[in-house]
């Protein structure tokens, strides 16, 4: 049997999908016991929808106010305390999950698998290397505590209405490290989807030449629904927020819609974007390495075509 | 002294086409262009600045790796790192394994702050700089865009899914780099002949005390999963057509 514990990623209110996602590559593995792990300042909410998740046998909730805001230094001793009697310990392939879980793998003196993208059994998984030019199997001795990150665009995230697992409460018994203190966070307030979860995405690069001219961008994107993505170029050149980086080392997508505007196609660029169910490259060179991997290609100037695409698409 | 630790690694340089090799028992690296990981070039570069702005007084960096890791060493100290280590092993290096040895280098030589890529372009675990921070027990800031050291503290903003975070913690500490932080020096001529004088030291894991045991087996290599071909259309009207016939507008 598989005892696996899975750290929840949550707002303080509600569990994200990426944890979901966890739990739907957890239950693949054969006999998997799945515990979830809320850290939060105050994890009554959180713990209730973590409950209600098919395949979840049992939440621990460990509330503690130094939870309010997730630090790896905070976390990863009380986790990797929990981890004991545990045969896998999984968080999710998100800034989150990146940060805190090699942290725990080290306490717990176990290698750490990053992104994995299928387990094939309890101690065999796949995961991607060399910017996803390379899908290695990896087998962990059995008897050694299996850590690893959770791909999210590998898996369909699990349901959740099921009989609500059981909740125990733990107390925090490792104390915090003074050594690292929370300042702030911000992000870019919208009301679009969330680029992680989103259906559809609709994304820039260097092309569009100017934070302002991505607005044609976020004008075809709200026309349908979509969330807004970008290339590393465009970030760095300030055209777009950093947490819209779509990518090998940006975010990893895999909405049913992906629209490429003005991306020349990098490798880099690409690995973030291969799980799209169907990929759409407008560019205006025929040679653009994008339209390897589009379904649809279209040769042209974007600042002439992403306006007419809205038109036809209102036009219906 | 105040020092800061950097950690370079010698990857398959970020513009190769990574290749599977047909038997499926790794990657094609024969003939293939190495370079220092990207994410390291940002650490080293953060470090170089720290120095320059006197918060540092001497930058030392290290690699884990066989022995044509040096030329990225000495191409690291041509950008201006004063000193180089050199744990040399022809062993496959695990982010864990690659911790422990770093955590033996910071007992020796003691620095306030470690800096380290986030992420290796080539395992792309992005885990050591999170490992060595549990090892040595002090705080970790990873994925950096922003460090501003003030006295014993580091305020470093980091990227984050939601956007950005900025945490304050004390040194020492152990950073990791992102993209936004700062863009590298080039290296010039005369740096590249001034490099050779520079002290490399070579060590070795066993004096070290640390043993390159495999916590894992990598037992096939496989090309991922090729997409279809798809096709060119003519017109946004066609594009329009052909996504309303899938139901995806
Ligand atoms: C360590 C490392 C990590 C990286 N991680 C990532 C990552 O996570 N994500 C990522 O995206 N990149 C990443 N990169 C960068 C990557 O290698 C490329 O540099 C980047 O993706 C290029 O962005 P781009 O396609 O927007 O720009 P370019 O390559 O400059 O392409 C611009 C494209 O726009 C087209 N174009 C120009 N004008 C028009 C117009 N009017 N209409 C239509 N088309 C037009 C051009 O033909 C060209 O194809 C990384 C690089 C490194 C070294
Ligand atoms: N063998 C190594 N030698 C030197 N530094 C390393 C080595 N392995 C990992 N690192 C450092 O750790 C960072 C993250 O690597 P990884 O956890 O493998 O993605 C890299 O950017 C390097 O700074």
């Amino acid at each position: 049997m598989s005892r696996i514990l899975i750290v929840v990623e949550h707002d303080g209110t509600r569990v994200n999908q990426a944890t979901a996602k966890c739990v739907a590559c957890a239950a693949a593995i054969p006999g998997a016991q799945i515990t979830l792990a809320v850290f939060a300042a105050d994890g009554a909410a959180v713990s209730a929808a973590a409950a209600q998740i098919n395949g979840v046998a049992k939440v621990l909730r460990v509330d503690h106010a130094s939870y309010a805001h997730p630090m790896a230094a905070a976390i990863a001793p009380q986790l990797a305390r929990l981890a004991a009697g545990h045969s896998h310990v999984f968080g999710p392939s998100t800034t989150f999950g990146k940060d805190l879980m090699p942290r725990v793998a080290a306490l717990l003196d176990a290698p750490q698998l990053s992104d994995i993208m299928a387990a094939e059994s309890a101690t065999r998984f796949r995961r991607p290397i060399y910017a996803g030019n390379a899908i290695v199997t990896v087998e962990i001795p059995a008897g050694s505590t299996v850590v690893a990150t959770v791909r999210s665009a590998s898996f369909e995230a699990a349901g959740s209405g099921a009989a609500a697992a059981p909740i125990e409460s733990v107390a925090a018994d490792v104390a915090p490290p003074a050594h690292t203190r929370f300042v702030s966070v911000t992000s870019a307030k919208s009301d679009r989807p969330d680029l992680q979860t989103a259906r559809k995405v609709v994304s820039g690069g260097r092309a569009l030449g100017s934070a302002d001219n991505f607005k044609i961008l976020y004008s075809l994107a709200d026309s349908i629904g979509a969330a807004v993505g970008a290339s590393r170029a465009a970030v760095d050149a300030g055209y777009a927020a950093n947490d819209m980086q779509v990518g090998q080392t940006g975010k990893i997508i895999s909405p049913e819609l992906y629209m490429a505007f003005g991306i020349s196609g990098a490798i880099q660029h690409l690995t973030g974007i291969k799980d799209a169910r169907t990929i759409v490259a407008v560019n205006k060179d025929a040679e653009a390495p994008i339209f390897e991997v589009a379904d649809f290609g279209l040769v042209g100037d974007l600042f002439a075509l992403v306006p007419e695409i809205e038109k036809l698409i209102a036009a219906k | 002294m105040t020092k800061i630790l950097v950690s370079i690694k010698r990857v398959v340089d970020y513009n190769v086409r990574v290749r599977v090799k047909p038997d499926g028992s790794g990657v094609i690296t024969d003939g293939v262009k190495m370079s220092i990981n990207p994410f390291d070039e940002i650490a080293l570069e953060e470090a170089l600045r720290i120095k320059e702005k006197g918060l540092a007084q001497e930058v030392v960096v290290a690699t884990i790796g066989p022995a044509d890791c040096q030329q990225q060493l000495r191409t690291a100290l041509a950008m201006g790192a004063d000193r180089a280590l050199h744990v040399q092993t022809d062993a496959a290096v695990e982010p864990l394994t690659a911790a422990r040895v770093l955590m033996k280098l910071i007992e020796k030589e003691q620095p306030m702050l470690a800096i380290l890529g986030k992420q290796a372009i080539d395992d792309d675990a992005n885990q050591t700089g999170q490992m060595l921070a549990a090892l040595w027990d002090r705080p970790q800031a990873t994925f950096a865009s922003k460090v501003e050291i003030t006295g014993s503290v580091a305020r470093v903003t980091r990227e984050v899914d939601a956007g950005l975070e900025t945490l304050e913690v004390d040194l020492p500490a152990v950073i990791t780099t992102d993209l936004r932080l700062n863009e590298p020096r080039y290296v010039k001529l005369p740096d590249i002949m001034k490099a050779k004088k520079k002290p490399l030291e070579t060590l070795d894991m066993a004096s070290l005390g640390v043993e390159a045991r495999e916590r894992y087996k990598q037992v096939k290599f496989e090309p991922p999963a090729a997409r279809s071909k798809g096709i060119m259309v003519k017109s946004a009207d066609e594009l329009v057509t052909a996504l309303r016939k899938k139901g995806l507008v």
